[in-house]
C-alpha cells in the first residue's frame, strides 16, 4: 500500500512539473484567438475566433513571415558551414599526426572558456570597417570557428572512422580532401546530424548580433522582430501573441519529430564533455 | 607507414579553416576591444588614448556594481531551485517502474530550446499588471484582490527573472544528470544491494560522489552561462531603479543605447573578470571536496 501510495505521488510530482512547462505555450496559443478587450478582461482557457484578426493587424505591421524566412536562410546556411568546417578541423586533428597537434587542439578547447560578449564591441567595429553591417556576412561566416563542434567530431573521428579506409583511399588515387569529401563525410553522417541540430538551435535563437549589425527591417531575424513586438504594439496584445505562436509554434512541431535525437544527443554531448 | 607520415602536414589545412576564423572574428575583436578600453571614442571621431581611465570610471561605477549583484542574485535564485529540481527528477526517472519517461523527459526539455527572446516576451505579458494571466488566477482563486504591480518591485522582477531561467533550463540539467547516472554502472548497486545497503544510503555514499563530475560539468556551465544572462532579462526590462538590470544588459546599453563604446568595452572586460573569478572558484571548490 505504502509503495502504491510513494509512485502515486511521484507521477503526481511528474505531472505538475510536465504541466507547468506546457501550461505558458498553451495560455499564450488560447490568448492569441481572442479579442483585445477579452485578453485584457478576462481569464481566458478556451479557444476563441480571432486568431485570424489579430494575424492580420501583426501582418499590417510586422512582415514576420520575412523574418521567419531570414531566420531560416541565415540558420541553414551558417548550420552547414558550422559542421561542415567542424568536422573538417576534427578529421584533421584525429587522422592527422602534425606537430604541436596536441597543443593545438587544447588551444581550440581554451576558446570554448572565452564568454561570447567579450569582442562583441570589437565585432561590431571590424564588421563596420569591413563594411559588414546590415548583412548577413557577420551572422554566417564567423560559424567557421565551432570548437565544441570539433571536439564532438573528433571524439566520433577517434571511434569511428577507420584509417584503413583512409589508406585505401590513398591507394585509389584520392586526394587528401577528395578522401575527406567523399569517403569521410558519409561514415561521420551521425555526428553531423547530431551537431547541425545543436547548431541550427542556437543560430535560430540568436538575438544579439542581429540585433547590433541589423538596421534594415527586411533583413532583421525572427527574434529582434519579437524582441521588438511590445514596443510596435504597445496595447494591442493580439498581435503581440500571434507574433509569439509564429515564433514557438513551429519550433514545436520540429521538436516533437526530433525529441529523441536531440536529448539523446546533449546526454552524449554531456557525458564525454 | 611512410605515406603516412608524409601526409602528416596535411593536418594543418585541415584545422586552418578554424584558425583563420577565429583569428578574424573572435580573436581580433577581443583584442580590438581591448584597444579600444583604453581610449575615448564615440563612434565618429578618431578615438583617444586615456590609458586607465576607463577602468578608474569602472571602479568607481555603481551601476556597474549594482548590475554584478543583480546578475549574482538571479544566478543563486535560479541555480539553485533549478539544481535541485532537475538533480530530483533525475533520480526519479531513473527509477526502472516509471512509464511515460521519454514524454516526460521531452516535455521538462522542451523550453531549453524555445528562443530565450520569446520566453522573456511571454512571461512579461504573463505577469503584466494590467492584463497577464497570473494575477487573473489569483485574484479568480482569491488568493489577492487588487493585481500586483509585480514588475515594480525589486524582487518580484529579480524573481521572474529567475523563474524563466530556473524554467527554461532545469530540462537541460535533467538531461545531464540522467546521463551522469546511467554511466554508472550496474554492479556497484549490486554490490551496494549485496551489502544490505538501504535505498537512502546507496544514494548518498554511492549515486552522489560517483556524480561529482557531472556536478562539476554542471555548476562550470551554469556559471559560464548564468552570468553572462541577456536575452530574456532584457525582455522583462531594467526593473525598478535598475534592480534586474544583468552586467551583460548594462554592457548593451553602455555600448549599444548611449554609444559609449570606449567605456563598454571596458565593462566588457570588467565582466570577463568576474565571470573568470567566478568560474575559479566553483572549479577551486569542487577540487577541495575530492
Amino acid at each position: 500500500m505504502a509503495k502504491v501510495l510513494t509512485r502515486g505521488i511521484l507521477y503526481l510530482f511528474l505531472i505538475i512539473v510536465a504541466a507547468t512547462c506546457l501550461i505558458p505555450f498553451y495560455s499564450m496559443i488560447i490568448t492569441s484567438t481572442h479579442t483585445n478587450s477579452d485578453i485584457a478582461r478576462k481569464l481566458l482557457l478556451l479557444p476563441g475566433d480571432q486568431f485570424v484578426d489579430n494575424y492580420n493587424r501583426l501582418k499590417d505591421t510586422v512582415n514576420i513571415w520575412r523574418g521567419f524566412g531570414n531566420t531560416l536562410f541565415i540558420t541553414v546556411i551558417s548550420t552547414l558551414i558550422n559542421v561542415y568546417f567542424a568536422a573538417l578541423a576534427g578529421y584533421g586533428f584525429s587522422k592527422y599526426d602534425f606537430k604541436y597537434r596536441g597543443v593545438l587542439f587544447l588551444v581550440v578547447l581554451g576558446t570554448m572558456m572565452i564568454p561570447g560578449q567579450l569582442g562583441i564591441i570589437g565585432f561590431f567595429k571590424l564588421v563596420n570597417s569591413l563594411n559588414m553591417l546590415n548583412t548577413y556576412w557577420p551572422l554566417i561566416l564567423p560559424s567557421i570557428h565551432n570548437a565544441f563542434g570539433i571536439f564532438l567530431m573528433r571524439q566520433f573521428a577517434d571511434s569511428s572512422v577507420p584509417t584503413e579506409i583512409i589508406e585505401s583511399g590513398r591507394m585509389d588515387g584520392y586526394g587528401e580532401l577528395q578522401i575527406f569529401n567523399r569517403i569521410v563525410l558519409p561514415i561521420m553522417a551521425p555526428a553531423l546530424a547530431t551537431l547541425g541540430i545543436f547548431a541550427f538551435i542556437g543560430k535560430w535563437n540568436d538575438f544579439l548580433t542581429p540585433m547590433i549589425v541589423l538596421f534594415d527591417n527586411n533583413l532583421q531575424t525572427l527574434p529582434v522582430m519579437i524582441a521588438s513586438l511590445k514596443s510596435q504594439f504597445t496595447s494591442d496584445f493580439g498581435a503581440q501573441y500571434v507574433g509569439i505562436v509564429i515564433s514557438v509554434v513551429p519550433v514545436l512541431v520540429f521538436f516533437s519529430f526530433m525529441s529523441k535525437r536531440i536529448i539523446d544527443g546533449v546526454a552524449a554531448g554531456a557525458v564525454k564533455g | 607507414m611512410g605515406s603516412k607520415i608524409n601526409k602528416s602536414y596535411y593536418g594543418y589545412f585541415f584545422i586552418a579553416p578554424f584558425f583563420i576564423g577565429f583569428a578574424v572574428f573572435g580573436l581580433a575583436p577581443i583584442l580590438y576591444t581591448l584597444y579600444l578600453s583604453f581610449m575615448k571614442w564615440d563612434g565618429f571621431n578618431a578615438p583617444v588614448y586615456v590609458g586607465f581611465a576607463n577602468y578608474t570610471r569602472l571602479l568607481h561605477d555603481s551601476f556597474f556594481y549594482q548590475s554584478i549583484w543583480n546578475t549574482l542574485l538571479i544566478w543563486v535564485l535560479s541555480n539553485t531551485p533549478q539544481l535541485i529540481l532537475a538533480l530530483l527528477l533525475a533520480l526519479i526517472l531513473n527509477e526502472k517502474f516509471i512509464r511515460g519517461k521519454h514524454f516526460f523527459r521531452a516535455v521538462y526539455f522542451f523550453p531549453q530550446i524555445i528562443t530565450p527572446v520569446t520566453l522573456g516576451v511571454i512571461f512579461s505579458l504573463m505577469f503584466d499588471w494590467q492584463t497577464g494571466s497570473i494575477n487573473k488566477i489569483l485574484m479568480y482563486l482569491g488568493i489577492v484582490h487588487d493585481p500586483v504591480n509585480w514588475f515594480n518591485s525589486p524582487w518580484w522582477s529579480r524573481l521572474i527573472a529567475s523563474a524563466v531561467i530556473c524554467w527554461q533550463y532545469f530540462g537541460f540539467n535533467m538531461i545531464v544528470f540522467i546521463a551522469g547516472l546511467q554511466s554508472i554502472s550496474n554492479e556497484v548497486y549490486e554490490a551496494a544491494s549485496i551489502d544490505g545497503a538501504t535505498k537512502k544510503q546507496t544514494a548518498l555514499h554511492i549515486t552522489l560522489p560517483l556524480l561529482r563530475p557531472v556536478f562539476l560539468f554542471v555548476f562550470i556551465t551554469s556559471v559560464i552561462g548564468g552570468l553572462q544572462l541577456f536575452d530574456a532579462p532584457l525582455m522583462l526590462g531594467d526593473g525598478p531603479g535598475n534592480t534586474s538590470r544583468t552586467m551583460v544588459m548594462y554592457l548593451y546599453e553602455t555600448a549599444f543605447k548611449n554609444f559609449d563604446y570606449s567605456y563598454g568595452a571596458a565593462v566588457a572586460y570588467g565582466i570577463f573578470i568576474v565571470v573568470m573569478f567566478f568560474t575559479a572558484i566553483t572549479a577551486r571548490a569542487s577540487k577541495l571536496k575530492d
